[in-house]
């Protein structure tokens, strides 16, 4: 066994921020280089990764990259961790955001040391979510990304910072706290806390400690308020709205997708039995995330909160194509966590921009300022553009798939009828996109703006990184979905 | 008569005594720590030699050395060096009685050692004299009202939950003949269902034994004492009082429920469910009633009486589960070094912090990230432990207890703890956000002495070992957990 490529993809970041921490005399720029450095070797390693990564069709469901070593024996414990088609898009998708998130947060000058050391242990704990073959690795890893959260919203945050953050804690922790429930009933009715032999053996041959049902429903839940699922998400408009740009960046692009991820890998490719017959219900609340999610959407004037509510509607996409139960369906819900990662990180890291800028956060009051700061005008569009589906954005490909694989789904009946309901999301979705851009940039320039500062060199920098990532996945959809798919072709 | 199996407590009891000999003749109070810390290690050094040795019983079956109560003195003598290293501030500001206190704290020591020694049940009863007489005086060692307050009233209810117990003891006692643990449960094993059913005598004896030891667990309903015992103690003795006598309280309970009421079947049933609906109300009162506390030291008191709560869902499995599975019994003992160490921490941080405020009040600890940042980092670390979250050790501790309560069918009771311990982060984080949040009340920068930041990194270190790579620890609880000869 080699060089360990992943777990030095999850530990970098946290050596970082040990260093960071406690190494005294650092100066401002130091820090900023050191968690630069130490978010972009994560980043190359795993592009490495994912050159390598044997994408033959006879590496469905191979865990690659494995490394396994005995951690608890007294539980049975493994400090287990591997990619599959399923977590290394994501692992690259965190990773990458991890990198700019530091870029992102450059203009940051209160408590430096805190707030990077922080931000890279929460990368670490996302990371580690997605590399995770343990049960017990994966909830450790799940629980610890909370304090760092709790630190990052409540003390860099804008407006209800604290309430935000204890509401965002309190949340986590009732879905952790039924996830550990469940994971515990698993532990006991299969005696193993192995992932990959949970995927393979599935539960048939044991009797569990209580019904499967309501295991599936324990872990279920958890992931539901992270994903988040209509009713669960009322955490989601408050942590967003309030955290610093960076940290909406991370908590939309990673930190979501850990419910989605959930999901598969554990409701889905456990319990495909409790998953067939419950699909229906799961199926409707994933078109009422979205519709509502949109309408809500549609009614925001604070900048931030309405990106934040697009996002319940788009995890809405996410839900329908994991429980539509396809192969196609789910490996549009994959592909679709990827692109909303980068789509929303875009968006939030441009609004952050323009809030930064011009100093103001409400929709009626701004305007006009496509001349002011055409070039984030430019990037924003198409940020915008490719939340609403357009084709050669990423979006477009990561829905497409949703919808062919549940329109054409056989596991729910009349599901035709709701993929149909979620199309109509798309066009709430071009709807508030639209009139956002449209109040932001566009009507004619207001004076109070003039003068305001458009992107800099750095800024354009981590756009374009957005941007290429967003256009080559939207062209050229297969560079993932040929991945993706190894992961998916064992769940169903 | 195997006196070298005794030697542990003898050479504690002689060092106590040279403690109080040589306050008398030495005005270099530093020796007395000197002295105090070389007895525990002197008696932990004999400790750590007989592990792994058979188990084997001294004084007529009256003391068991069997690796169960060998674990459990290691973890008292531990427990009582970091008190003691963590007094050595708040001891220095006496006038006078400094030999008393350091020898009063090896005494009660060396009452828990017994205890979780003892399978005889009047020699329960004197070990358990033996360390809450000393406590009783340490409660009240300030001597202000406040802790004159905690004193009495630790001595007055403490004095009726004894007479509750020794009532119980002669119950269990008239019922079958016997003191003795193994004997105790020979004797109910050999007699039929019928009988035991017939009289009430043996249920209302162990009905009053949980009462008694539920005192000393801080268990609800018998918890009244907490608070205000907490908050008015010296707040080393209230560390103390929150973990070894809280340890001590469980390795007692283990010893007899396990060894005397532990079959048949539906006896270990009852007590265990017994167990499970002190537990649930335990924790959910505990911590509903520490949200609104105000001063630090009460929070952490309600707070013990909800972990107190967490602890018992280890009792109620090892009730329900069949005699032969160690899980409830290794998942408790885990559970127990964890928490030392996580309560002790966070009580060495506050005893730093509150002894440069001179206030016990949340609100003073306003912006003591500022002021004291490994403080308060230490202090975040024993309260993140307390809420259950990793990478602290609180988070294994949780793991393994509720994994055995699961596999024993109380999923009921494991669903009722994590949602408790949601509730818990609410108020463990207030003190968290009031730290790193609140703006300083000045700048001045809150020092530690080095006592206290060596025993400080000792509790945070192991806060962390246990919480990465508790592998060795477990093993350690597995094979203590094992080895019960009554």
């Amino acid at each position: 066994m080699g060089f360990n490529y992943l777990t030095t993809i999850i530990f970098l970041p946290v050596a970082g921020a040990i260093i960071i921490a406690f190494l005294p005399n650092l100066g401002h720029r130091c820090i900023k280089r050191l968690a630069a450095v130490f978010t972009f070797i994560p980043l190359a390693l795993s592009v490495f990764l994912f050159c390598n990564f044997d994408k033959s069709l006879g590496a469905a469901g191979v865990i690659q990259f494995g490394e396994k070593v005995s951690w608890i024996p007294a539980i049975n414990a493994f400090y287990h961790v591997g990619v599959d088609g399923l977590s290394l898009p994501l692992v690259i998708l965190m990773t990458f955001l991890g990198f700019l998130v530091v870029l992102l947060s450059w203009k940051i000058d209160l408590r430096l040391r805190e707030y990077f050391a922080w931000l890279l242990l929460l990368e670490t704990s996302i990371l580690g979510v997605f590399c995770s073959l343990d049960l017990l690795l994966f909830f450790l890893f799940w629980e610890i990304e909370i304090i760092p959260m709790y630190f990052l919203i409540s003390i860099w945050g804008t407006g209800r910072k604290e309430y935000s953050a204890i509401k965002y804690v309190v949340y986590t922790l009732f879905g952790s706290a039924m996830m550990l429930a469940g994971i515990l009933s698993l532990y006991f009715t299969t005696g193993s806390l192995s992932m990959v032999d949970l995927a393979q053996s599935g539960l048939g041959s044991f009797t569990a400690v209580i019904p499967t049902v309501a295991i599936f429903f324990l872990l279920f839940i958890g992931f539901a308020i992270k994903l988040p699922v209509f009713p669960l998400h009322t955490w989601l408009p408050d942590a967003h709205t309030d955290a610093p740009t960076a940290v909406s960046v991370v908590l939309a692009g990673g930190l979501l997708k850990m419910g989605g991820y959930g999901m598969i890998r554990l409701c889905v490719t456990i319990f495909p039995q409790v998953a067939h017959s419950y699909a229906p219900i799961l199926v409707a609340l994933a078109v009422v995330s979205v519709l509502y999610g949109a309408a809500v959407t549609m009614r925001q004037t604070d900048l931030k909160r309405l990106i934040a509510y697009s996002s319940i509607s788009h995890m809405g996409y996410v839900l329908l194509g994991i429980f539509a139960l396809s192969q196609v369906s789910l490996t549009g819900a994959a592909l679709q966590m990827f692109s909303h990662g980068f789509i929303t990180g875009l968006l939030f890291a441009m609004a952050g921009l323009v809030m930064h800028n011009v100093d103001e956060r409400d929709l009626r009051k701004l305007g006009g300022l496509a001349r002011q700061m055409p070039i984030i005008a430019v990037i924003f569009s198409i940020g915008g553009l490719a939340a609403l589906g357009l084709p050669t954005t990423s979006g477009f490909a990561a829905e497409f798939l949703v919808f062919v694989g549940s329109f054409s789904s056989t596991t729910v009946s009349g599901i035709q009828i709701y993929t149909i309901l979620a199309v109509l999301g798309i066009v709430i979705t071009a709807g508030y996109i639209l009139w956002m851009l449209q109040c932001i940039f566009y009507g004619s320039p207001l004076e109070k703006y003039d003068g305001v500062k458009d992107a800099d060199i750095l800024e354009r920098a981590y756009m374009f990184i957005f941007v290429a990532v967003i256009m080559l996945v939207g062209i050229y959809p297969a560079i993932l979905t040929d991945i993706i798919k190894l992961g998916i072709l064992p769940v169903v | 008569m195997n006196l070298e199996l005794f030697i542990p407590e003898l050479s504690l009891a002689a060092f106590a005594i040279v403690v109080i000999l040589l306050d008398l003749f030495t005005r270099r109070k530093g020796l007395l720590v000197a002295v105090s810390l070389a007895g525990l290690v002197v008696s932990a050094g004999f400790t750590i030699a007989m592990w792994g040795g058979g188990s084997q019983a001294i004084f007529n079956n009256m003391l068991a050395v069997d690796n169960f109560a060998l674990f459990f003195k290691l973890l008292f003598l531990g427990i009582a060096a970091l008190v003691i290293l963590a007094s050595v501030d708040y001891v220095s500001k006496f006038a006078r009685f400094r030999g008393e206190y350091y020898a009063l704290v090896l005494l009660s020591t060396l009452g828990m050692m017994l205890m979780a020694a003892t399978a005889e049940l009047i020699a329960i009863y004197i070990a358990l004299e033996l360390t809450s007489i000393s406590l009783y005086i340490l409660a009240g060692f300030l001597k202000d009202p406040k802790s004159t307050e905690a004193s009495l009233k630790y001595l007055l209810l403490g004095a009726v939950a004894s007479a509750v117990l020794l009532y119980g003891m002669a119950l269990v006692f008239g019922f079958t003949g016997e003191t003795q643990l193994g004997e105790i449960a020979r004797t109910i094993q050999a007699m039929p269902p019928q009988a035991l059913l017939a009289s009430p005598a043996l249920i209302l004896g162990i009905v009053l034994l949980v009462a008694g030891f539920g005192f000393k667990i801080a268990a609800v309903p018998f918890h009244m004492w907490v608070p205000d015992v907490y908050e008015g103690a010296p707040t080393p003795i209230t560390a103390y009082l929150s973990v070894g006598s809280k340890a001590a309280g469980f390795a007692i309970i283990l010893r007899v429920f396990y060894s005397a009421f532990g079959l048949p079947e539906w006896l270990s049933l009852d007590w265990g469910l017994i167990f499970a609906v002190l537990s649930a109300i335990g924790m959910t009162l505990g911590n509903v009633v520490a949200i609104s506390q105000t001063n630090i030291k009460r929070m952490l008191g309600y707070s013990s009486i909800a972990q107190a709560g967490y602890l018992m869902v280890g009792l109620a499995t090892v009730g329900l589960s069949p005699a032969a599975d160690i899980l409830g019994r290794s998942g408790l003992l885990f559970f127990l070094a964890s928490y030392a160490l996580t309560n002790l921490g966070a009580f060495i941080a506050i005893i730093a912090i509150s002894g440069k405020l001179n206030s016990d009040l949340i609100d003073h600890y306003s912006g003591m990230g500022k002021r004291a940042p490994l403080l308060a980092l230490a202090l975040t670390l024993c309260l993140i432990s307390l809420i259950g979250l990793p990478p602290a050790a609180g988070f294994m501790a949780k793991f393994y207890i509720f994994s055995g309560a699961v596999h024993h069918g109380l999923l009921w009771l494991v669903i009722i703890a994590v949602i408790n311990s949601v509730i818990s982060a609410y108020y463990y984080l207030r003190v968290v956000k009031v730290m790193w949040l609140g703006q300083p009340a000045s700048a001045e920068k809150v020092p530690s002495s080095p006592a206290l930041r060596v025993a400080l990194s000792i509790s945070c270190l192991g806060v962390l070992l246990l919480g990465v790579i508790p592998g060795y620890i477990m093993k350690l609880a597995e094979v203590a957990a094992r080895m019960f000869i009554f």
